[in-house]
């Protein structure tokens, strides 16, 4: 992950409340297997809507999304956050995330910064009045700022220190692999594995099922 | 660790998986079952790959196929390249890693929060992860079970741990008892609708009190599968007799000397009486009645003897804004009695109300009716081994010859990213867990209800209680 200190660009003012992540982008976009290339889909059914502010061309080029609150609730969907990366935003501001979209995005470099909604209410009046301000995300301070305006932002001690230092999640855990292999020795025996126990191997549970068969209960359970 | 400070269930379960705790940083917490499927797992296992990692535990990881699957003719090849791309990725990559899997076609095959229970996998006071926010279904268990993106997944995938900072906890109580032809997902509605869709943010919700113990199990699941609908990180109810029969014998239940242990163990995972809550919500169970959605997210309910609100009746100019553009996109028009909405589609299924019982529940109503002409009802089990119950009881037959259509097990209609879909502008009457814009198919509508309304609306066209079905001529 590459390290994120503040960025500064223009900002696209989305009014809206409760934007859950099949609208940042719908199912039939995560059927791909890639990581990148979802550009396509951001709003993808909201694009259709000419007057939807993401297809105005002052905010072309926009790269900070300030969002109304519960930004990102619903489906824990990685591809929200791919996709607005992939469009060309580096920071989303909102009175309040939704969980899992707010841990993915800390995860792939997006910054997802909690602004209370009088500050963005602001942010929305500066940014429709004049669509070119440009508007700093200062994660070192945790500020943002739109010329001589200024607000704070909140975004948790952790996600910050990794974002600041660029660094990798699974990288930081491997490097307590000691204590997982520890905690591992003590777990209880009736935990359960996901290998079957040998009443129910493999060859009794591979049963082909088609969609027209008639079946008996013995046959199956056989 | 603490045994001597009154503890809630959640900080137990939390509190015996800590691998390690450091100030100012997340806990590492160990992850003892990891769910993975089609859709949110292939850039995790490409991450690996280009890592030269491997998966820490296969041992404890579970897949299945659920997502994008057809759920008709399971025994032809996936029509979709894009959909058959994907699945075939998985399999290639369940093969590669060791994980086990249980492809389409399969008799194991099915939604992976239908499949975790059935097979016993899922036990109290496990932490239970899968890259889908439906995963707090598994909390009825008594299991620490919340959803995660696929950067996660990968993380699991790698080190069989998650960082994770504590949510506070929020306590539902819910008193008395449900009254005849109200369900689990009524309750749960009510209850969203109630707290709004960000009203358990940021919390770990307990559901308890005299409703919540005369629910089984698959009930209880409908109620903490939707707990990720206001907001909460997961849902839990403290495991009781009930649970315990539930897992007795299923293939992979502890059994024998490990069955007494595990037993006694899960006997503790109770809140203490002393312990306290960041937060108390007390539903009276008797006052609730079959609830079903208007708009377009799951908090805008509305009892089904109501009529549709209007944007005025809403306090604050954000919810007002809302309504509107909620009511604009269902095509209602506010004041409308709710029972008026005529549907073109009924659909019972999901991880919400996709078990046996919602199948009994849908089959009880139409048997010896017929669904309306102008509606189109799927009945999509949860997975193949509800389906084959369904089969034996003979409920396939009912459905059937009320004229509803029976098909494979799948998350089919519940969002849109596999062929069973709405077109644009029809109206769905479905069990599922969301209403969101374009969730069942672009442009598609969606009301959220319990299978007691979801089959007699299929009956009359229109959204419908039970109780206000005719009797049997």
């Amino acid at each position: 992950m590459d390290r994120f200190r503040s960025h500064t660009g223009t900002a696209l003012p989305l009014r809206r409340g409760n934007v859950d992540t099949d609208q940042i982008i719908p199912a039939e976009y995560l059927k791909r297997i890639t990581r990148s290339g979802f550009a396509d889909g951001l709003f993808a059914a909201w694009k259709f809507d000419q007057d939807f502010v993401l297809n105005s061309p002052e905010y072309g080029g926009a790269s900070v999304l300030v969002a109304g609150p519960d930004f990102g609730v619903g489906s824990s969907r990685e591809h929200a956050v791919w996709a607005l990366q992939d469009y060309g935003f580096k920071a989303v501001l909102s009175p309040c995330f939704g969980d899992i979209f707010s841990a993915n995005a800390g995860k792939s470099g997006l910054l997802a910064a909690v602004v209370d909604l009088p500050a963005i209410e602001r942010l929305w009046s500066i940014t429709e009045a004049d669509p070119a301000t440009e508007v700093t995300v200062d994660l070192v301070d945790l500020v943002v700022r739109a010329g001589s305006w200024s607000a704070t932002m909140h975004v948790d001690d952790y996600t910050r220190w990794r974002m600041l230092e660029g660094l990798d999640d699974i990288e930081i855990t491997l490097g307590q692999e000691a204590d997982i292999t520890r905690f591992e020795s003590s777990r209880p025996s009736f935990k359960p594995a996901t290998q079957l126990p040998p009443q129910h191997s493999p060859q009794h549970r591979g049963r082909a099922i088609t969609s027209s068969e008639t079946r008996s209960p013995k046959a199956v359970h056989s | 660790m603490h045994s001597s400070t009154p503890r809630i269930l959640a900080e137990k379960v939390w509190d015996e998986h800590v691998v390690s705790r450091a100030e100012g940083k997340p806990d590492l917490l160990y992850i003892d079952l990891h769910l993975v499927h089609e859709v949110t797992s292939p850039q995790a296992f490409e991450g690996l790959r280009l890592s030269g990692r491997t998966v820490r535990r296969p041992d404890l990881t579970l897949a299945t196929e659920d997502h994008n699957v057809p759920t008709t003719d399971v025994d032809q090849p996936i029509a979709d390249p894009v959909s058959l791309a994907q699945i075939n990725a998985l399999r290639a990559n369940c093969a590669e890693f060791g994980v086990r899997l249980h492809p389409l076609g399969d008799v194991e095959q099915g939604i992976v929060h239908v499949v975790g229970p059935q097979l016993g996998l899922t036990q109290p006071g496990m932490t239970i992860v899968c890259g889908d926010s439906h995963t707090s279904t598994h909390g009825a268990f008594g299991a620490l079970a919340f959803g995660i993106g696929t950067s996660e997944v990968e993380h699991v995938l790698a080190t069989q741990t998650l960082p994770q900072v504590k949510p506070k906890n929020v306590a539902v109580t819910i008193t008395g008892q449900l009254p005849t032809g109200v369900t689990a997902k009524d309750l749960v509605l009510t209850l969203i609708a109630q707290e709004t869709t960000s009203g358990g943010q940021g919390y770990i919700v307990e559901y308890r009190g005299q409703a919540i113990e005369s629910l089984s199990m698959e009930a209880r699941m409908t109620i903490c599968n939707m707990s990720i609908e206001w907001g909460a990180k997961a849902g839990l109810i403290a495991p009781d007799d009930t649970t315990f029969r539930y897992l007795r014998g299923r293939p992979h239940a502890p059994a024998g000397v490990d069955w007494d242990r595990a037993v006694e163990y899960w006997r503790t995972l109770v809140t203490d009486d002393e312990a306290t809550f960041d937060k108390e919500v007390v539903i009276d169970a008797t006052t609730v009645t079959p609830l079903v959605t208007w708009g377009t997210n799951p908090g805008q309910g509305m009892a089904l003897g109501g009529n549709v609100p209007s944007p005025d009746d809403f306090r604050t100019e954000a919810e007002q804004a809302a309504a509107k553009r909620a009511l604009h996109y269902m095509g209602l028009t506010a004041g409308t009695p709710m029972r008026e909405i005529t549907v073109d589609a009924v659909f019972v299924g999901s991880c919400t109300n996709g078990r046996i019982e919602d199948l009994r529940a849908a089959a009880d109503i139409l048997r010896g009716r017929k669904i309306a002409d102008s509606v189109r009802m799927l009945v999509v089990p949860g997975s193949v081994r509800v389906r084959l119950q369904a089969e034996d009881e003979g409920l396939d037959i009912v459905f059937k010859d009320a004229g509803a259509e029976w098909r494979g097990a799948g998350c089919s209609m519940c969002l849109g990213m596999n062929p069973d879909q709405l077109a644009p502008g029809e109206r769905c009457a479905s069990t599922s867990n969301r209403n969101f814009e374009g969730r069942q198919g672009e442009g598609g509508r969606t009301h959220l209800v319990s299978p007691l309304v979801a089959a007699a609306t299929a009956v009359t066209g229109h959204l419908t209680a039970p109780s206000d079905l005719p009797a049997w001529v």
